[in-house]
């Protein structure tokens, strides 16, 4: 190749993929050096100018009650999300893989009415679970007046709060793990079931521990990361709802970034609390990258 | 046989009061969007209205404006997608079918960039719009999500499995690359294109965070910003209206969902890998 033709052949990539890459630097790569150094400093958004202070906000958070409470009740949110809505989407992939044999119209639909929340506009389908719980008119407490128990404050309890919106966020995700679990069904080959009945493995639940759950392996993996890193996302719920009250009882760190960056303006805190954000996510990835090397892949 | 026959009745019932309890706040948001102001407020639950009351549809029309609300989403979706698919198919198309320098530097970059959702980088984005005056505009709505380091991903993973030997007959032919990126490879790759779409919308559909930080004014609110300005108003006596707000928002993609379900569930489940 000539030189010229080199140099050609040099402008072409950079006008193909250039312009991807540097809207890649300049929104997200740039921003997160920003954030990092903001963290560092007291900037306040419309401030003239901003002192270094090290590590102070980052103290502040991990020392003051209310960015305590953002951090515990996001973990205690991801905590309870991550296990019922992986546990419940695995069994009803298992029920509808099941009965998809016999009934496959009715697996379709009993498909697609689990999915639906993860279509939904979950701002709206928050209002809608609020109404569901409202203390005077919403039906679930209708219903359990109707049998003679006195509903708990749901979303106006203290203790409870946080515990509701993991409940809400459970619902929004079980049908999300229930299809990438389903796939992970549909790819198991049918003879080693055959195998195991022939070693004497043909109860459901042996069925299921010596061939279902090992080779779903990697499935679950797959499953946990993605739900991990949406329930620390959390944030449609909670400004719908509560807006992090009754007083911080249901802050979480998304909505406590938005919260004292975008409502108090104080950018230098709400950096750190991204900065913490980020680093649970890292946490999420570099686990899974520990699991991958130690092989969780039956292949 | 028969304690065969069982467990499948007792797994059916099991799968179908799961369902049931799944749909409720479905059922629940369309049952008060339907009835009037006495009944929702009435002692005893029922689920159906005793009458149905259209008026709470016209209301939410007339209360807010829920029309604008919806073009504002419709106009904002069409941006970022647009701008999205501009930016990440001639680069995808280069990481894949191109040797240039810094490829392999490129595309770690863009696997590095799947790990950093946007809520991290929204302060310094929110300044540098403040900076430019552009707070409150669609553009502030659009911009931030041009560079889709997925889009980037799934359109490359796409086109590294088209033979090489096709684009070179192109370029035979005479054609530009941008030519090729465009007229042979994008047409291609419609599978991808097509569960990328569905994937974007969906996500900017319903996307409140980035809305309500970028805007305060509600004649460009997106549907959840505006729900949220008509929750944030009423003061618990126009719940009827809210609720058939709600179900109006809600109903596009709901409605999408039931006639594209296969299209639609693989789009969703493969965008997991932004994570």
């Amino acid at each position: 190749m000539t030189l010229d033709r080199r140099i050609r052949e040099a402008l072409i990539s950079l006008w193909l993929a250039g312009p991807g890459a540097a809207a890649m630097i300049l929104l997200i790569f740039l921003p997160v050096a920003i954030v990092a150094a903001l963290s560092l400093t007291d900037y306040q958004f419309g401030a003239p100018s901003a002192q270094w202070i090290g590590l102070e906000n980052y103290a502040r958070l991990f020392s003051d009650p209310s960015g305590r409470r953002a951090l515990t009740n996001t973990l205690i949110y991801a905590a309870v999300v991550i296990p019922a809505s992986m546990a419940l989407g695995l069994a009803v992939a298992i029920g509808l893989h099941g009965i998809a044999g016999w009934a496959p119209r009715l697996s379709a639909m009993l498909r697609a009415a689990y999915f639906l929340p993860v279509a939904a506009t979950l701002v709206a389908m928050a209002i809608a679970w609020q109404m569901l719980l409202h203390p005077s008119i919403g039906l679930v407490t209708g219903l359990l007046d109707g049998i003679g128990v006195s509903a708990p404050a749901f979303l106006s309890d203290r203790g409870l709060v946080i515990y509701t919106l993991a409940a809400i966020g459970v619902w929004q995700s079980v049908g999300y793990n229930m299809v990438l679990f389903l796939a992970g069904l549909a790819a198991i080959p049918a003879h080693l079931y055959d195998a195991a009945s022939v070693d004497g493995a043909d109860g459901p639940w042996t069925r299921f521990t010596t061939v279902t759950w090992p080779m779903l392996g990697p499935t679950t993996l797959f499953v946990a990361v993605i739900t991990a890193t949406n329930a620390f996302r959390v944030f449609e719920t909670v400004a719908t709802i509560t807006k992090g009250g009754p007083g911080f009882a249901s802050d979480t760190l998304v909505f406590a970034l938005y919260r004292e960056g975008f409502v108090y303006f104080k950018a230098g805190y709400a950096s750190a609390l991204t900065m913490v954000f980020l680093g649970l996510l890292l946490i999420v990835t570099l686990l899974k990258v520990r699991l991958i090397e130690r092989r969780v892949h039956y292949r | 046989m028969i304690a065969r026959r069982l467990s499948r009745l007792l797994a059916i019932a099991a799968l179908i009061a799961g369902a049931a309890l799944v749909l409720l706040p479905f059922v629940w948001m369309l049952s008060l969007s339907l009835k009037p102001a006495g009944e929702i407020f009435a002692d005893g639950i029922a689920i159906f209205p005793s009458r149905i009351e259209w008026s709470n549809y016209a209301r939410a029309f007339t209360e807010v404006p829920l029309a604008r609300f919806l073009l504002n989403g419709a106009i904002v979706c069409t941006g970022i997608l647009v701008f999205q698919i501009l930016f990440s198919v001639p680069c995808a198309f280069a990481l894949a079918q191109r040797r240039f320098a810094g490829r392999t530097l490129l595309f770690g970059l863009v696997l590095a960039g799947l790990l950093v959702p946007f809520q991290v980088t929204a302060i310094p984005i929110f300044l540098g719009l403040a900076k430019l005056g552009m707070l409150n505009t669609y553009p502030a709505l659009i911009l931030p999500f041009t560079a889709s380091m997925f889009g980037i991903f799934l359109f490359r993973q796409f086109f590294a499995r088209m033979p090489t030997d096709l684009f070179e007959a192109a370029r035979i032919d005479g054609l530009s690359e941008t030519a090729i990126v465009w007229r042979i490879a994008f047409p291609l790759s419609m599978p991808a294109a097509t569960a990328f779409a569905i994937f974007s919308v969906t996500a900017h559909w319903n996307d409140l965070f980035w809305p309500l930080i970028a805007t305060t004014d509600p004649d460009i609110a997106t549907p959840p910003r505006g729900i949220l300005y008509f929750k944030d108003e009423e003061a618990g006596d126009d719940i009827g209206p809210l609720m058939a707000g709600a179900v109006i928002v809600t109903a596009p993609l709901v409605l999408f969902f039931l006639l594209a379900q296969r299209r639609f569930t693989q789009a969703i489940a493969s965008g997991g890998l932004r994570g």
